[in-house]
């Protein structure tokens, strides 16, 4: 019995330090709305337990955390720690258990199968150029700055407004594909002229419209004469 | 009838009308050279071609304002009472003219009516939903309770229909049990959290391809479909009620229920007629 007792103290010290320790910089930038554990605090932020290193690594390596204030909408910014912070952070994450940082590999994509998926999937959000768009009441971001892996982690973890996509919507094939046609975007072949940020072909018809037609007005009312 | 002619108005502008052409004579050679030189830039080009018509355009503007004189014909009237003029050529078949012109008119008319008839909802559009009919994907394969996940949405349509047909089409989506506030009646409609609405707005028939998911919803705002065309935003918790945007009516719910083997099936048909509204023809 006292050997059982002296074996399950033991188990205890030595399994309880597994658990790994928050670093300080979890508990002076995370805690706040994260919980001490990240176990969450109520009205502030979700725990994260279960959100894993797909999701911290998203987050944190665009800027997105931390936030000002926990009603902000995440949006792309510079990181705000160095790298290996970071990496410390998305570690302890990850300990509390989740998903991995997704494997993506663009190369072994099909841009054209990507294109129609990226149509079915994320056009109506992100605009089918990845130029971003309105997902009432936020923003769905421009995808231009987004790495292989980031544009991976976002489908499947949904951060923020955006709906998550599991292996059977969207398959790894098909996630290839979709990153292959996201970063094929990043440098638009461009024709000349003015671009307008390539909002597509119905507003920059517009624009075309009113600012050619308006000209046209104007020199045929200089040109015509009234008696 | 006599003539009067205005001088020129500034016979000067000759000079400024040459200058003109001139400028024309050298954009157009510009364009030949660049094509010949550097064929690949097409501003350049656009630029040359442009400036050649635009410089053209203006030595004809200053010539007919400036340079060309003026001439005015004045007619005389006849005296009034005088000596009728005869005309030239009378028209003999006046009725046949009218005749052909009121057929003319009638038929354009029409013409123009008869699409008006194919404006609005086809009366062919009925649900394919019934009790029982299993969800399948876009590929045909059934759908089961596993498949929707909480946070995923995935679009399904009804076994064995004719997925192109207005109804057909649902969104899947899932959301805590607990969470819901299904109007009354509605209860049982959403079996372990799963709800399935019409994928087809009730504002102008666009496809409701956005799924608005907060990650954590205290500080964010409710689960909730939305419509890219005109951002109508329905309240899934709420039985497809218009949260806010342009669409009159709430999305139209499908009750569901869970077959053996977690499979997915249809508890009956949507709450409302699928498709954009139509002159009250929708409810």
């Amino acid at each position: 019995m006292r050997l059982a007792l002296a074996v399950l103290v033991l188990a205890v010290f030595v399994v309880a330090p597994a658990r790994a320790q928050a670093p300080p910089l979890f508990t002076s930038a995370c805690s706040a709305c994260h919980g001490e554990q990240g176990e969450g605090v109520p009205g502030k932020g979700p725990g994260l337990k279960g959100a894993g290193a797909a999701a911290a690594d998203f987050y944190l390596n665009t800027g997105r955390m931390p936030l000002s204030h926990p009603r902000v909408e995440p949006q792309r910014t510079k990181p705000d720690y160095s790298a290996s912070a970071r990496k410390q952070l998305i570690d302890y994450v990850a300990s509390l258990g989740g998903p991995a940082i997704p494997q993506v590999d663009p190369a072994r994509g099909d841009i054209q199968q990507g294109f129609e998926a990226f149509t079915d999937h994320c056009a109506g959000c992100h605009a089918i150029t990845g130029r971003g768009g309105v997902a009432p009441p936020g923003t769905a971001p421009a995808l231009q700055q987004a790495s292989a892996t980031q544009i991976a982690e976002a489908v499947r973890v949904g951060p923020y407004l955006m709906p998550k996509f599991s292996e059977r919507q969207i398959d790894r094939h098909t996630l290839d594909s979709i990153t292959a046609y996201v970063l094929s975007t990043h440098a638009l072949p461009d024709k000349g002229g003015w671009g307008i940020g390539n909002i597509g072909p119905i507003p920059e018809g517009l624009v075309a419209w009113l600012l050619a037609g308006t000209l046209l007005l104007i020199v045929v009312r200089v040109i015509g004469e009234r008696r | 009838v006599t003539f009067k002619v205005d001088p020129p108005k500034a016979p000067r502008a000759e000079v400024l009308v040459a200058a003109l052409l001139g400028g024309a004579t050298v954009a157009a050679l510009a364009f030949i050279v660049l094509l010949a030189v550097a064929r690949h830039d097409t501003q350049l080009l656009g630029l040359t071609l442009g400036a050649a018509f635009a410089l053209l355009a203006a030595a004809l503007i200053v010539t007919a304002k400036l340079v060309l004189p003026r001439e005015h014909a004045l007619e005389e009237r006849p005296e009034y009472g005088g000596p009728r003029p005869d005309l030239a050529v009378p028209v003999t078949r006046r009725r046949l003219l009218a005749g052909a012109a009121g057929a003319a008119a009638t038929a354009l008319l029409a013409a123009l009516a008869v699409p008006v008839s194919a404006l609005g909802p086809s009366a062919k559009d009925e649900s394919p939903w019934r009790r029982g009919r299993r969800l399948v994907d876009e590929q045909g394969r059934r759908l089961t309770v596993a498949d929707v996940a909480v946070g995923s949405f995935i679009t399904a349509f009804p076994q064995g229909a004719d997925p192109r047909a207005l109804a057909s089409p649902v969104v899947l989506v899932r959301d805590d049990p607990a969470k819901l506030k299904l109007p009354a009646g509605r209860r049982d409609w959403a079996p372990e959290g799963i709800l399935a609405y019409s994928k087809i707005c009730t504002h102008a028939g666009c496809a409701v391809a956005l799924y608005r998911k907060p990650t954590y919803e205290p500080t964010s705002v409710p689960p909730a479909l939305s419509c890219p065309c005109h951002y109508s935003v329905f309240a899934t918790r709420e039985g497809g009620k218009v949260e806010s945007g342009p669409a009159g009516r709430p999305l139209p719910q499908l009750p569901l229920e869970i077959g053996p083997g977690g499979e997915l099936r249809a508890a009956g048909d949507l709450s409302g007629s699928a498709g954009p509204a139509w002159w009250g023809t929708r409810r």
